[in-house]
């Protein structure tokens, strides 16, 4: 993904193009991410570095089957971001303070910094990848760029999650419903005014 | 395009930096207003903003090598202690630990302009560097690092400045606890105040910020025989390289520097790192790469904050509220290490006044040393600097305003030059008019009903204007795209995209035919630090230069292709042709196509500032707050952030920067604060649950008004940086407002509840 060849970043700013036009991108349901039948490499045959991996974990990950050999102090956000390479999901604080490990789980934003991996045994998590279709973004992250609701970039991933849970659960929400919902994601950039924007304006585009 | 060799000289603070470099010997014609242009100044979204919205950015918290193993450093538990011994043995029987060092098995290297090492016995701070462990996973080098058994004598401690001031106090130092002293003088200070008809005097607080940038400090560092390649979380890659060659008895040519998404730095990300130079020494010993990175605890202790502050301003006024002297007599912590904390620097150069006398204290205490903080000083000054003009102008029965512009100055107090350009009046007249400052309270606290508002504001000076060195590569290939690179960086304030936007609109192409690279010393022409608002006024002008330079080669190229006159060709969206004959025409991406190497390049440098004028942004914010009298609670509910800054580059970015700036100095001015525990000297405040920052709910309605237009004067892109000017003013706004509000001063940050109370109830 972050191959830096000029082809690659022409053909993903053609798309980025899109989103000043309003149009919208397709959006992952969580349902069909459940209904969706593809599975991961089994990752828990290899053999371990650390002594101490020593846990089967399956899970579903952005609509995949997950089947992992942990270590049981392992948390949601060191599977996800070492096991998995899924490293769009960031650790900030690395102790449920501050919002940046945000990914969804079973339709709801839960810290996964501040959750054992083990808990998430079962369930569905949908991290910041698995908002995209290909490499097409979803409609929450184009009203991201639309609205420049990031600087550093480096909340962002848990900023985006944040607010597509909200959404799953409020898809019409008001000013200060986002800034409820949204109030434990910490920004240092200070992006806030056009996160806010950001996310009314995914509202918008959708409805 | 010649050029020529300068001593470039550039004032920062006291110091006057010099460097020699290469510009162009002519002025360039400067690049079209705003309104001629496509991209420049437009709402262009963010060149990086795919990968950063997609989660695909890979920070160098992110990046992963093939046989990679971590590194994490042990770091001391007391605020001031002796290592008697060290004993690794059980860390290393440990499955998975690789290798650790210590001052035991590494060599001296010196740290903190030589102050301490590396590994020094002698620790000075709560995080003080121990050992580094290197080990398969973090898990396990985290696990080994409670198995490294040390033995510490435990010494005195000493976490404020008015104890370590003391006589007696246990020395930090062999020659005590006192830095370098910033004294300065202009005129006659005690003549001045004999003028003066009134005088005010008072003393303002303000505590300890820390940066807490998101993405933790961390390097990854790989050896290819004797070549050092680091990918660092930086603001400045060639200082890092610098930095760690210098530690390492390297070339800095054979360290490679890469820093391409950096998580935040407000000036904590400068400098090398210590993990940096032990992972180095691990990725050697072991011969394999080595990733090393704090965690947020560490973040919290060790790398940088903003010093606290003690200042004492007097001032002596005439009648009308002509000042006749200012003197700003301050001391403030600098942590354990050298750095600096003066505070003085906008009373120093904001207002008009002939004599001035200054002195300023840095302290050293066992903490955290302090480093650059998004507009060092001048924060903390300004808070204090404009709530006495406040104080002041209620006792010369003046408007606020009034007052300032009563001692406003065009030209430059220190070097007695002109500016390059100054536009606070119009900061303050706009800014006025939109906050509505005819509706603040005439008489402070006036109001009646448990929730008061009020209206405050405060005013801006900070550098910023750029300088050379600063270099830019452009390349023109045949399929009509072009790329930039640069060895600056983007911090997540546009770099990238103002880049991308002025080669646009030279070239007269399409944005997204140009792409830009940043961040490599390898590969990448020099640039300077991502610090002190310099990068756009610096980097601009260097990009401009390059596409100005390959518009000269294509028409020379399409001259020699078409054969036809240089004179008698146009270059117009892209395309060049004859003047009279229509037929010779020719786009540019056939030029590049036929010619033999099929590439053109082109490196643009950064122009020699003028002579004989001194350049600084300017501006004013205002702020509207809301002051619960029952709970203390502050609500700011509006900052007006009205500024000069010269050109706008991107309407975007800018705007997202200032609101930064704004939101930090709201965290600063209401909540953010370092606790050391006086007893045990131990930091209270090292989580985010503890050290409290604002939140969205936090967030004012934020208006940003920019009353400049370029300024060529300063260079052919006629920019200002912003960094640090949309901070600046914030803490001293929001002051001023509560005054407003409740009519009692809090002079002290940060403006919590308790002070409020306490005030009022001091107040009834
Ligand atoms: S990193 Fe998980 S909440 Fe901060
Ligand atoms: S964009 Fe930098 S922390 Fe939010």
């Amino acid at each position: 993904m972050s191959k830096d060849s000029e082809s690659n970043k022409i053909s993903r700013r053609n798309f980025l193009g899109k989103a000043g036009t309003g149009i919208v991108g397709s959006t992952i349901l969580i349902s069909s991410i459940g209904a969706a039948d593809k599975t991961g490499p089994d990752l828990a045959e290899a053999p371990p570095i650390d002594p101490k991996e020593t846990d089967i974990l399956n899970l579903w990950v952005n609509g995949k089957k997950q089947k992992l050999k942990i270590n049981p102090s392992s948390t949601l956000a060191e599977v996800l971001r070492n096991k998995l390479n899924l490293t769009g999901t960031k650790i900030v604080c690395n102790q449920g303070a501050c919002g940046g490990c945000t990914v969804v789980m079973d339709n709801k934003a839960v810290y996964a910094c501040h959750m054992l991996a083990l808990d998430a045994a079962g369930k569905k998590v949908v991290t910041i990848e698995g908002l995209l279709e290909g490499e097409e973004l979803n409609h929450l992250q184009e009203a991201f760029i639309e609205k420049d609701g990031l600087q550093c970039g480096f909340c962002t991933p848990g900023q985006i999650m944040s607010a597509y849970a909200l959404l799953l659960s409020k898809p019409n929400p008001n000013r200060e419903d986002i800034m409820e919902a949204m109030s434990g994601n910490i920004c240092r950039c200070g992006a806030y005014p056009n996160i806010l924007d950001s996310v009314l304006l995914a509202v918008q585009n959708k409805n | 395009m010649s050029r020529k060799i300068i001593k470039s000289k550039y004032d920062l603070y006291e110091e006057k930096i010099e460097t020699i470099a290469e510009v162009p010997s002519e002025k360039e014609k400067p690049l079209a207003p705003n309104s001629k242009l496509k991209y420049v100044g437009k709402d262009v979204n963010r060149y990086d903003g795919y990968d950063k919205v997609s989660g695909s950015a890979i920070y160098t918290i992110d990046k992963v090598l093939p046989n990679m193993v971590f590194a994490r450093v042990m770091v001391s538990p007391h605020p001031h202690a002796k290592i008697k011994s060290i004993d690794v043995s059980k860390a290393l029987k440990l499955k998975g630990v690789l290798h650790i060092i210590t001052n035991e098995n590494t060599s001296e290297i010196p740290w903190y302009y030589n102050t301490s090492k590396l590994f020094d016995k002698h620790l000075r701070y709560q995080g003080d560097e121990v050992a580094c462990v290197a080990a398969e996973t973090e898990k396990i080098a985290e696990e080994a690092l409670s198995l490294i058994k040390v033995e510490y004598e435990i010494m005195p401690h000493v976490v404020t400045a008015e104890s370590a001031m003391k006589e007696n106090a246990p020395k930090i130092h062999n020659n005590g606890n006192f830095g370098r002293p910033s004294e300065y003088t202009r005129g006659n200070f005690d003549e001045g105040i004999k003028q003066a008809d009134v005088t005010i005097e008072d003393t303002f607080t303000t505590q300890v910020e820390v940066h807490n940038p998101t993405e933790v400090h961390c390097s990854v560092v790989n050896w290819d025989g004797g070549k050092l390649t680091v990918w660092d979380s930086t603001q400045s890659i060639f200082s890092v390289r610098d930095n760690v060659a210098q530690s390492l008895g390297l070339n800095a040519s054979d360290v490679r520097v890469v820093k391409k998404y950096m998580g935040g730095g407000f000036g904590s990300k400068l400098e090398a790192g210590k993990y940096t130079v032990m992972a180095a020494l691990l990725a050697k010993k072991i011969g394999r790469p080595v990733k090393a990175a704090m965690n947020r605890r560490e973040m919290n202790l060790s790398v940088g904050n903003r010093p606290d502050s003690n200042q004492t301003i007097t001032i002596g006024t005439k009648k009308d509220g002509t000042f006749t002297a200012m003197s700003h007599i301050a001391y403030g912590v600098m942590g354990a290490y050298p750095s600096g904390s003066s505070s003085y620097w906008p009373l120093r150069s904001i207002y008009k006044c002939p004599n001035i006398k200054i002195d300023n204290k840095s302290i050293y205490i066992n903490a955290g040393r302090a480093r650059p903080f998004r507009a060092p000083g001048h924060v903390q000054g300004t808070f204090a600097l404009e709530s006495i003009i406040d104080d002041l102008a209620l006792k010369l029965g003046m408007d606020p305003i009034e007052l300032r512009l009563k001692n406003y100055t065009e030209v430059d107090q220190d070097g007695d030059v002109p500016y390059t350009s100054k536009l606070l009046k119009e900061a303050y007249e706009k800014g006025a008019e939109e906050i509505g400052w005819k509706n603040r309270n005439k008489i402070p606290g006036s109001q009646t009903g448990e929730i008061k508002t009020g209206i405050g504001m405060a005013s801006q000076i900070w550098w910023g204007g750029g300088a050379p060195p600063s270099y830019a590569t452009l390349k023109l290939n045949s399929d009509g795209s072009a790329k930039i690179f640069s060895g600056t960086q983007d911090i997540g304030t546009g770099t990238y995209t103002f880049m991308q936007q002025i080669a646009a609109d030279v070239l007269e192409i399409p944005i997204d035919k140009v792409n830009v690279d940043l961040g490599d010393t390898g590969t990448m022409p020099y640039s300077g630090g991502s610090g002190g608002s310099m990068t756009a006024p610096s980097v601009s002008p260097a990009v401009y230069d390059a596409a100005i330079q390959m518009k000269q080669k294509l028409i020379s190229n399409a001259a020699a292709i078409l054969e036809v006159d240089e004179s008698n060709l146009i270059y117009s969206s892209g395309n060049i042709s004859s003047k009279n004959d229509s037929s010779k025409s020719i786009e540019i991406k056939d030029v590049v196509g036929k010619i033999h190497e099929r590439v053109l390049v082109t490196t643009g440098a950064r122009n020699e500032n003028p002579n004989g004028y001194a350049i600084n942004s300017f501006g004013a914010q205002f702020a509207k707050v809301e002051v619960d009298t029952m709970t203390g609670i502050v609500r700011v509910k509006k900052i007006v952030a009205a500024h000069d800054i010269g050109r706008v580059l991107n309407r975007k970015t800018l705007e997202n920067q200032f609101y930064g700036g704004v939101i930090m100095g709201l965290g600063y001015a209401l909540m953010e604060n370092r606790v050391i525990d006086d007893y045990t000297g131990k930091v209270l405040t090292t989580n985010l649950h503890d050290y409290k920052m604002p939140t969205m709910q936090d967030m004012p309605d934020i208006k940003v008004i920019i009353v400049s237009e370029e300024d060529n004067l300063i260079s052919p892109t006629g920019v200002k940086g912003i960094g640090e000017p949309a901070m600046i003013p914030t803490p001293g706004a929001i002051a001023n407002a509560v005054f407003n509000a409740i009519g009692v001063r809090i002079k002290s940050l940060p403006i919590t509840p308790d002070k409020i109370l306490e005030a009022l109830n001091s107040k009834s």
